[in-house]
């Protein structure tokens, strides 16, 4: 025990001496909130596009001004595709949308069939899609209302669409980037954090000489755990401070069950910073596993930016094995529907099986020698 | 008779991927109440010996029990009565002094007034009492073995295994710390010292010499210095700008086994039974043995006085003006001054040595000497050209082989020749000549696949001095050429120095070798930043010539030029 404390202690002055650890577990949190509360955005608002109307008919004119009202679309208005042509190309504007001279006729004759064509951007095909569903969006309503003036029942149409969103009921994507980008956070300090350090020991020779004492390996694996374990369930309180406080993220869990998330999490990350450490005995080969097997994976096979959902099938697999995975689904689930106990339940047990088996490996490979 | 601490029966190591073993076969034992000298070159075997001892390795065959514990199974036990000292130290730099022994004591369950009574004697004992609250990372070189080694005592170990602990520490501290493991002795402790350096060996109680993992000596180094007696020489009373070439006659002749430029002398050692060859000048005076003097003997001899590179290299052009001119060079790093009016020339065809104790400026001179840094005050001249204004005109006539060798450990040996004449603006047919020619002189050709990386150390050696002189440049700057190669290449390497030497080409050398210090035509002594002596190396003998000191060492003069330097600095502080 007092070899324990005297390997916690140790390690705890040099987090405190050494300037970057810290700035991982606490500066680097806020610079992450921010870029992924600010920067990163994934909902488009006021997309600019030009709106040729060739037919100029009162007709055209009240279509638009639905247009124009629409708080999804900046509208610059034209007589001619070709004068945004050039704007479209440079990227001034994100899409042209022409009411053609046959408009009010088709309208009037009530063929059924009334054209409008909807020019976009194909090289941004996420950013052509939103032309395209505002556009859409603009005219289904106009369509309503246009229906209702001309004093038949909106039930003439057989279809209304009513959207309604749960738990997110804004579509911020802030609201799940945020809680998303915690589980960032704790993989850089759980893993990378533990397995530059670990490394650093390697390189100096001082893992040499503490080898030759009689402490253990046990002990010496604890005495890393413990530290950056309390670290990271710091700059997780910070996180959710912030998240909640300044970014406005509701968060509709409980804490202890926030608690018990983070913990598993962070037992699988130091597992794995742990066994990283233990096969690669310099900094700049333990960052950079970490990064292809920590860090990237977090960013990208979490569900944290891409859904896992919309994954083919055999990545999709792949994810299960990313602890990280199960902690994004948990914080998520934790700060925008609540404490659903048994998607949480399901979610930890998946954590704790995936750090048991690093803690097994890591207990395997480590011995107090230098070419096992 | 005591028994030994340690018994090694017919180790074996062997490591992946290598095609020879780390270690063949070594059988040894390990006094109490002495110091056993594990000595040889870098790659000798030295290190995995010892991590073998503390059960950080294990043997492929053969038996090692340490304190009567197996080392393979019970290395816990071994770890309970042993204190060890990791190359680079082990020490936690960004923990202060106290910090970081209270971390050994805590893991060594030592407590109470038994650990205050240790705390005080290894402070006391390592002088680092003052320096309690100091971050281990902010101290000198020598200061850190000093507490690498207290941290290592902190058990009360019965056997103490020191890495290399003299490697880039310098005389004055290596000086110190020997006397202090001396000290420890009575206790009856055993200790391990590991060195590349050969005068260390001498010292010992007891030897073991590696070399490529084979055992070539164990006992006493007085026994192994006999195997030479009588074959050991002096020529003394030659020219002194004749000396390189009589020693490249000399190695030249029949029974000669190893020659080397001692000051203004030649050391000589004749195989067994040959008589000596006969001199045009200077005459013959029976010298000492030394340990390296019976190591080449082992090793069958030094490699000859040929040197196929100065036979390609042109004759540099005579001249009047020295070649490096260096006149009061300055520099700061904020209220730090790192070098302070540094003046000295070399002239065409001398060998400069700097030399100093660690963090004395030496390598700060030398960077600037290169052009790497810019001077604060002061100008440097390289063949006439100002380092500040024309200093890629200047660095094109410099050859810069650096510390460690500098190489591209991931490019063959090809590429490292190709990237390096590239750099020194070689191309077309003359770059493919010269590496040709360097692969020649070299005998690279076996390993032209290899990566520089996994070469053997000499092959290294080549082949970063082959890339430093590719462009025929008209100075070369060493720094610290040979440290942690073995002997035989170390001379192969000065034969080829001194040959280009005698064709004009001007040399500029840092070293902590004190035997490499002695090919210097001059040397200039560095201590804190100043100039505290330039002088050959028999002047600076004569300068601590004394009663006591009849027939100082270089490294004698070195020792007290710096201690007397200091206490007249320690004078003006309190006047």
């Amino acid at each position: 025990m007092r070899r324990l404390t005297a390997l916690i202690r140790k390690e705890t002055r040099q987090i405190l001496r050494d300037p970057s650890t810290f700035l991982i577990a606490f500066l680097q949190p806020l610079i992450l909130l921010f870029i992924f509360g600010y920067g990163v955005n994934l909902d488009s608002n006021k997309i600019r596009i030009g709106l040729v109307v060739e037919d100029n008919t009162p007709d055209t004119a009240s279509l638009v001004r639905a247009f124009t009202n629409s708080r999804f679309l900046e509208v610059r208005l034209g007589q001619d595709r070709r004068e945004f042509e050039h704007d479209l190309v440079i990227g001034h504007i994100r899409g042209i949308v022409v009411i053609p001279q046959d408009f009010s006729i088709d309208m009037a004759l009530q063929t059924g069939a009334v054209n409008l064509q909807v020019i976009a951007d194909g090289a941004e095909p996420n950013i052509a899609s939103f032309v395209q569903n505002y556009t859409f969006g603009v005219v289904q309503v106009w369509l309503q209302h246009e229906a209702e003036d001309r004093g038949q029942s909106a039930a003439a149409l057989p279809i209304r669409v009513l959207p309604r969103f749960w738990y997110n009921a804004e579509l911020k994507s802030r609201n799940f980037l945020v809680p998303g980008s915690i589980a960032i956070i704790m993989t850089l300090i759980g893993t990378m954090l533990t397995a530059l350090v670990i490394s650093r020991e390697w390189e100096r020779g001082t893992m040499e000489s503490m080898m030759a004492t009689p402490v253990t390996i046990t002990q010496i694996l604890l005495g890393k755990l413990i530290p950056y374990f309390v670290m990271g369930i710091g700059s997780m309180t910070l996180c959710t401070l912030v998240c909640t406080l300044v970014y406005d993220v509701p968060f509709r869990g409980t804490y202890p069950a926030l608690l018990a998330a983070t913990s598993v999490f962070l037992l699988a990350a130091l597992g794995q910073g742990l066994l990283i450490s233990s096969v690669a005995k310099d900094q700049f080969v333990a960052s950079q596993i970490a990064l292809m097997a920590a860090f990237l994976p977090a960013l990208m096979l979490s569900g944290f930016i891409f859904e896992i959902h919309s994954m083919p099938r055999p990545i999709q697999l792949l994810t299960h094995v990313f602890a990280v995975r199960y902690f994004v689904t948990s914080l998520q689930t934790l700060f925008l529907t609540g404490n659903v106990w048994p998607l949480l339940i399901h979610c930890m047990a998946a954590m704790l099986v995936i750090s048991m088996v690093f803690f097994a490996l890591t207990t395997r490979k480590t011995k107090k020698r230098l070419d096992a | 008779m005591t028994e030994p601490v340690v018994v090694i029966e017919g180790l074996t190591k062997r490591f992946k991927g290598m095609d020879k073993p780390a270690l063949d076969g070594v059988s040894t034992s390990i006094l109490p109440g002495h110091i056993t000298g594990l000595v040889g070159p870098d790659g000798a075997g030295k290190t995995t010996l010892i991590r073998l001892m503390v059960g950080l390795l294990h043997a492929e065959a053969g038996t090692i029990a340490v304190g009567g514990f197996n080392a393979r199974t019970q290395a816990e036990a071994i770890h309970e009565i042993i204190g060890y000292m990791p190359q680079k130290f082990g020490l936690y730099e960004d923990l202060t002094v106290i910090e970081n022994l209270d971390f050994h004591a805590d893991l060594r369950y030592l407590s109470g007034t038994a650990r205050k009574e240790k705390f005080d004697k290894l402070l006391d004992f390592t002088d680092l009492t003052a320096f309690q609250r100091r971050l281990a990372g902010k101290l000198s070189g020598g200061m850190k073995q000093k507490l690498g080694l207290a941290c290592a005592l902190i058990g009360t170990p019965k056997l103490l295994l020191l890495d290399e602990p003299s490697v880039g520490v310098d005389p004055i501290s290596r000086r110190e710390l020997w006397a202090m493991v001396q000290e420890l002795l009575a206790g009856g402790i055993a200790v391990v010292w590991s060195t590349s350096y050969l005068d260390e060996a001498e010292k010992c109680d007891s030897v073991i010499l590696l070399n490529e993992g084979r055992k070539l000596y164990d006992g006493p180094p007085a026994d192994l210095l006999g195997s030479v007696a009588g074959r050991t020489w002096q020529i003394r009373g030659i020219d002194e700008s004749r000396r390189r070439t009589v020693l490249m006659n000399m190695l030249k002749e029949d029974g000669v086994i190893d020659g080397v430029v001692q000051g203004r002398h030649i050391r000589i050692v004749m195989a067994k039974d040959k008589p000596k060859p006969l001199l045009d000048e200077g005459q013959w005076t029976a010298v000492e043995p030394w340990f390296e003097d019976a190591f080449i003997d082992i090793l069958g001899g030094g490699p000859g006085g040929h040197s196929k590179l100065a036979e390609q290299i042109s004759e540099k052009p005579l001249q009047d003006k020295p070649v490096i001119d260096v006149q009061g060079l300055t520099k700061r790093f904020g209220d730090f001054t790192a070098v302070h009016n540094n003046t000295f020339q070399i002239r065409r065809g001398e060998i400069f040595g700097l030399l100093g104790p660690n963090g004395a400026g030496k390598s700060t001179t030398f960077k600037m000497m290169c052009g790497l840094l810019q001077p604060t005050e002061g100008r440097a001249f390289v063949t006439g050209l100002d380092l500040k204004t024309a200093t890629s005109q200047a660095r094109s006539r410099i050859g810069y082989m650096a510390q460690k060798f500098s190489l591209y450990g991931n490019l063959n040996v090809v590429q490292n020749l190709r990237f390096f004449s590239g750099l020194y603006g070689l191309s077309g047919r003359r770059q493919k000549e010269q590496i040709d020619l360097m692969i020649e002189i070299f005998d690279l050709k076996e390993h032209l696949k290899m990566n520089a990386g996994t070469l053997p150390l000499g092959f290294k050696q080549r082949l970063a001095l082959a890339c430093a002189v590719m462009h025929q440049p008209d100075v070369l700057f060493l720094d610290e050429p040979t440290s942690g190669v073995d002997p035989i290449t170390r001379r192969e390497f000065w034969t080829h120095i001194n040959a280009m030497v005698e064709k004009g080409v001007t040399v500029m050398v840092t070293t902590h070798f004190m035997d490499e210090a002695e090919y210097c035509d001059r040397i200039g002594l560095i201590y804190r930043g100043e100039n505290i002596a330039t002088g050959t190396p028999d002047d600076l003998k004569k300068l601590v010539q004394s009663d006591q000191l009849q027939n100082p060492t270089l490294e004698d003069a070195f020792v007290t030029l710096v201690h007397r330097s200091h206490l007249e600095n320690q004078l003006q502080e309190t006047a």
